[in-house]
């Protein structure tokens, strides 16, 4: 059984909260250049042109890319062959995030929901176990902002819906959310499961590399079919019009129940951060 | 699409000549308020206590910056969401609010507000926190310390960056989403 001592968990965590807020990855980057290119609207290319500027002025000064430095969120695959001592895991990846967002300047947005004080270090995580064979211990991390987050939404549509009704509801959905959650944005899609696990697949979706292309071929397909419609829709960089409406969508799909066809659609900003690190 | 460059406090002779899609370039002082804050002034204000700025010609971005590291005067200091801001507005622009400035679309409440106290709502690039912070020379928290980024700051401005989102004419110059063309 291999053994991991929560110290180098929180060092690997730490590091992590800072370059994830300060290094836009090269994926997103290569999306932002890539749109820039296609785009013919002068504001569309502006509002570009600026978002890379300020990744390289973030790359250089290590500023956060954005004040928003999101709420912590994690994915962590645990290896059923490695043993975490010397503390507990969680606590582990907390810690990790107090000293990065102390260590980084980053912006503690966590908050009591109701009286809405501020729990001034930026936790408690919101992270996602999962158990794998190996023995390794994979954590990804992603600082999530609230304004994309506040335009996502859980719905759950009738079995006979469908496609068609998956695709309806995504469409309206980011039409009504317009220039709110900093658009270009990336569509994290979750179908299946159940209520809460259709978000979590959504979320997990947005932990993809903005590059890749789905393992099944089909589910492929519709990934390309729902970013050519949202693109459609015009709302272009920060709502200002353009071809760029989204720089990306992922679906994340598992079996449901019988009489159910749970979505969830997780809007995620431009600034599309996320990082991994495997111990 | 016109480029103007203004300085606060913001008079109606500023703000009528503005529409929809030109650019301004903002000196001066503007004053940070997000959603604690503004709770915060409305209770002053409802309890006709005196605001920690003075409201006349002023500019209120929605921001909660990050913290300023050392060498700097602020941290990342980019737009935050609008909208949660529009139940309070339309009260600010009548009491003398001149421009707001956020990201994202505003209410009918706070689009009337804007044309009959000749306020205009500016649009800053949200996700370019970094880049817009080149713009904020100093930065003094005047309230609400225990609001952490949500405090109220007095920030001084040089030549910040910004667009005419809502003008006091009624234009707007976010695209309305092509629904149709997209099923």
């Amino acid at each position: 059984m291999k053994e991991i001592q929560v110290m180098d968990v929180m060092e690997a965590v730490g590091k992590m909260c800072i370059k994830a807020n300060t290094e836009l990855p090269q994926d997103v980057r290569n999306k932002l250049e890539q749109a820039m290119a296609e785009e013919t609207s002068s504001s569309a290319k502006e509002v570009l042109r600026q978002l890379l500027e300020n990744a390289d002025l973030a790359m250089e000064t290590k500023l956060p890319l954005c004040q928003d430095c999101g709420l912590a969120v994690f994915f962590v695959e645990v290896g059923d062959d490695i043993k975490v001592v010397g503390g507990n895991l969680r606590e582990a990846i907390n810690e990790g995030v107090r000293k990065g967002y102390a260590e980084g300047y980053l912006r503690k947005s966590a908050c009591d929901p109701l009286t809405r004080v501020n729990t001034g270090d930026g936790t408690p995580a919101v992270v996602h176990f999962d158990l794998v064979p190996g023995d390794k211990l994979k954590i990804v991390f992603m600082p999530k902002g609230g304004g994309a987050e506040n335009m996502s939404r859980v719905t759950m549509l009738a079995p006979a819906q469908g496609w068609e009704g998956i695709k309806n509801f995504v469409i309206n959905r980011v039409a009504e959310a317009g220039p709110n959650p900093c658009p270009p944005t990336v569509i994290g899609i979750g179908i299946g499961g159940t209520f809460e696990h259709s978000a979590k697949l959504a979320k997990k979706s947005l932990m993809r590399n903005l590059e890749d292309t789905h393992s099944d071929p089909e589910i492929a397909a519709r990934e390309k079919e729902l970013e050519e419609a949202l693109n459609a829709l015009g709302i272009g960089p920060m709502g200002l019009g353009g071809k760029t409406t989204v720089l990306g969508v992922k679906i994340n799909m598992e079996p449901c129940h019988l009489a159910s066809l749970p979505l969830a659609v997780n809007v995620q900003c431009h600034s599309q951060r996320h990082e991994e690190v495997v111990l | 699409m016109a480029e103007y460059t203004l300085t606060t406090p913001l008079t109606d002779v500023d703000t009528i000549q503005l529409k929809a899609g030109d650019v301004v370039f903002l000196n001066g002082i503007i004053y940070s308020a997000r959603d604690a804050a503004h709770k915060k002034l409305f209770e002053l204000l409802d309890s006709g206590k005196e605001l920690p700025f003075d409201l006349e010609g002023s500019a209120i971005y929605y921001v909660g910056p990050s913290p300023a590291p050392p060498g700097r005067p602020i941290g990342s200091a980019g737009p935050t969401t609008s909208y949660r801001m529009d139940s309070f507005a339309p009260r600010l622009h009548s009491l003398g609010m001149k421009a707001s400035i956020g990201k994202g679309k505003r209410s009918d409440e706070v689009k009337a507000a804007m044309k009959e106290f000749k306020g205009v709502y500016f649009g800053a690039t949200g996700g370019a926190g970094a880049l817009l912070s080149n713009s904020i020379v100093e930065s003094t928290v005047i309230a609400f310390d225990e609001l952490g980024p949500e405090a109220v700051r007095a920030m001084k401005v040089k030549d910040f960056p910004l667009l005419v989102i809502n003008d006091c004419h009624g234009g707007e110059l976010y695209v309305k989403p092509k629904l149709d063309t997209a099923e």
